[in-house]
């Protein structure tokens, strides 16, 4: 299987501190990979040195072969890399669609020229784009709300418009920092739906999720952090019968029964 | 139509102003479009001023070079002032960039070629109504194009969500150099022009005052159009005139009209939200969670 992206002795302190040590793990091209911890084990941080806000302190990232090191967030999206963010960050004052199509700003290449004039190159790479928005958002069953305001969406419906605007940046890789968080059991089962339906449609998928059951359904590979090591990886089936994940999210023994 | 040419006279140096001011509260909404709050406009458009004047008293340059060059000069110094200004965000930008401004004032009100505190004087009128129109009418449709283009929305993302921004592939720090140094050159003409048909400038005229009043033009109209700014700077230029019988206390109820504006429409005057809230009283579709 070829490897999309492969994170290799990845490390990060913030002074003293060690958020991350010697983290190793590859995720594959296709399916949905998941990368689960406790709160506060470092899994966020995975995330924002994978996309390059913030710089390792040591090891690396490679994606598709390319080392990320140095290379700034706007770069390594332009590479096919996509992100969610756990606390939902869509632009809230601007339309469902406008949020899809700032995506895309990449991927329109008419000049300041054509802006101006109002030559067709633009006036045609816009309307392409109106309707690639239009495509996304009925990805996500969104399209009946495309020219409403953000903010006046629902929690679920921002994550989901976030799945759009995020694949607008046409990412070979789409990252989802803990999609179902604080999301209640509806909204969840609807956006496992949302992200089994991503996946099928050929993008690689790496999540960070911290409720068990979510993942266990959903991923084909799953890689364990605590304290910013890695403590196991492998197929869910591995993952649950694991003595230290079970020690790390269950507790140990004589703690089992409260946890 | 006697009357016209009373009135042309009484009134054409307002009427310029007009649309100088047009333009300055249009190059600070540039700025202010990506959530930058930089100040430096009014300097920009004092160091456009005195290019321009410069040239025309010294050098006797043909006009349209003469704006050419009040357009470059202000775009340089903003390319190097940005690099380290534009770091910094939000408060910070504004104190370096009021600061920025001090400097240049400071220079211009101490060197010799710019006359010093008196400032220049027997500046020519080049200035023609129709210079002004062209430009604010090129400005204003070369912007409206630009916001309804890719540049547009990346802008309203950067004000919005920078991060986001940046991981949607938007190269965030070219766009804000390219709106700080846009800003610039509006303002650069701005001034150039102003010069012109003023007869006479001195450092009083770019100063921090000057940098606040640009600013307010911006936030009193909205920021959220093209037609706020100007509809703020129009009021701004305007409201003195009108305010004429007032005699002494016009600053103060100036003053007061602003603070009631800000208290209650933050979004400025020209806000089509609001608007459309009035042809549609209920609540919006979808409601709020």
């Amino acid at each position: 299987m070829s490897m999309l992206l492969s994170i290799q002795n990845l490390g990060k302190s913030f002074g003293g501190l060690h958020v991350l040590q010697d983290v190793n793990f590859e995720v594959p091209a296709g399916g949905i990979f998941g990368l689960i911890g406790p709160n506060g084990a470092g899994k966020t941080t995975v995330f924002n040195l994978v996309t390059g806000l913030l710089q390792p302190s040591a090891g690396s990232v490679h994606y598709q072969g390319c080392d990320l090191a140095g290379l700034a967030p706007h770069r390594i999206t332009r590479l096919g890399i996509a992100r969610t963010f756990q606390n939902i960050r869509i632009f809230k004052e601007m339309s469902l669609l406008e949020n899809v199509m700032v995506g895309m700003h990449e991927h329109l290449t008419y000049g300041p020229l054509d802006i101006l004039l109002n030559r067709r190159a633009c006036r045609e790479a816009e309307q392409k784009a109106l309707e690639r928005a239009h495509e996304l958002l009925t990805w996500v069953r969104l399209d009946h709300k495309a020219h409403m305001e953000a903010d006046n969406l629902s929690y679920g419906d921002q994550r989901k418009l976030e799945f759009a605007r995020a694949l607008a940046t046409e990412p070979k890789l789409l990252l989802l920092d803990e999609p179902v968080a604080g999301m209640n059991p509806a909204e969840k089962e609807e956006l496992m739906e949302e992200i089994c339906n991503i996946r099928d449609r050929g993008y690689g998928i790496f999540l960070i999720e911290h409720d068990m059951r979510f993942v266990m359904g959903l991923c084909d590979r799953i890689a364990v952090l605590n304290f910013g090591k890695i403590i196991a990886e492998g197929t869910p089936d591995e993952i649950r019968a694991h003595p230290e994940v079970i020690e790390a999210y269950l507790g140990s023994e004589e703690e089992g029964e409260t946890a | 139509m006697e009357w016209l040419d009373t009135f042309w006279s009484t009134y054409n140096t307002l009427i310029y102003t007009l649309g100088v001011h047009a333009l300055l509260a249009l190059s600070i909404w540039l700025t202010l479009s990506c959530g930058l709050l930089s100040m430096a406009n009014a300097a920009f458009m004092g160091i456009g001023a005195y290019v321009a004047a410069l040239l025309t008293l010294h050098f006797e340059t043909p006009f349209p070079l003469v704006l050419a060059a009040a357009a470059l000069v202000p775009a340089i110094v903003a390319l190097i002032i940005a690099i380290p200004v534009l770091r910094l965000s939000g408060v910070y930008l504004a104190m370096a960039t009021l600061a920025f401004g001090e400097v240049v004032r400071i220079v211009i009100l101490n060197l010799d070629i710019t006359g010093g505190p008196e400032g220049l004087n027997g500046i020519p009128q080049s200035t023609q109504g129709w210079h002004i129109a062209l430009i604010l009418a090129a400005t204003i449709y070369g912007l409206f194009r630009m916001k309804r283009s890719r540049v547009g929305r990346a802008l309203e993302a950067i004000r919005e969500d920078e991060v986001a921004a940046r991981l949607m592939g938007i190269d965030v720090d070219r766009h804000k150099l390219f709106v700080f140094t846009l800003g610039a050159v509006i303002a650069g003409i701005a001034g150039g022009l102003n010069a012109h048909f003023t007869f006479f400038i001195s450092p009083r005229e770019y100063g921090f005052e000057n940098a606040v009043d640009i600013l307010t033009m911006a936030v009193l109209g909205g920021t959220g159009t093209l037609i706020g700014p100007m509809l703020g700077s129009s009021i701004l230029t305007l409201l003195p005139e009108l305010l004429r019988f007032l005699n002494d206390y016009r600053g103060a109820v100036n003053g007061l009209i602003l603070i009631l504006v800000v208290l209650f429409l933050p979004k400025g005057l020209w806000d089509p939200q609001r608007f459309k809230g009035w042809f549609r009283p209920q609540t919006r579709e979808g409601g709020v969670q």
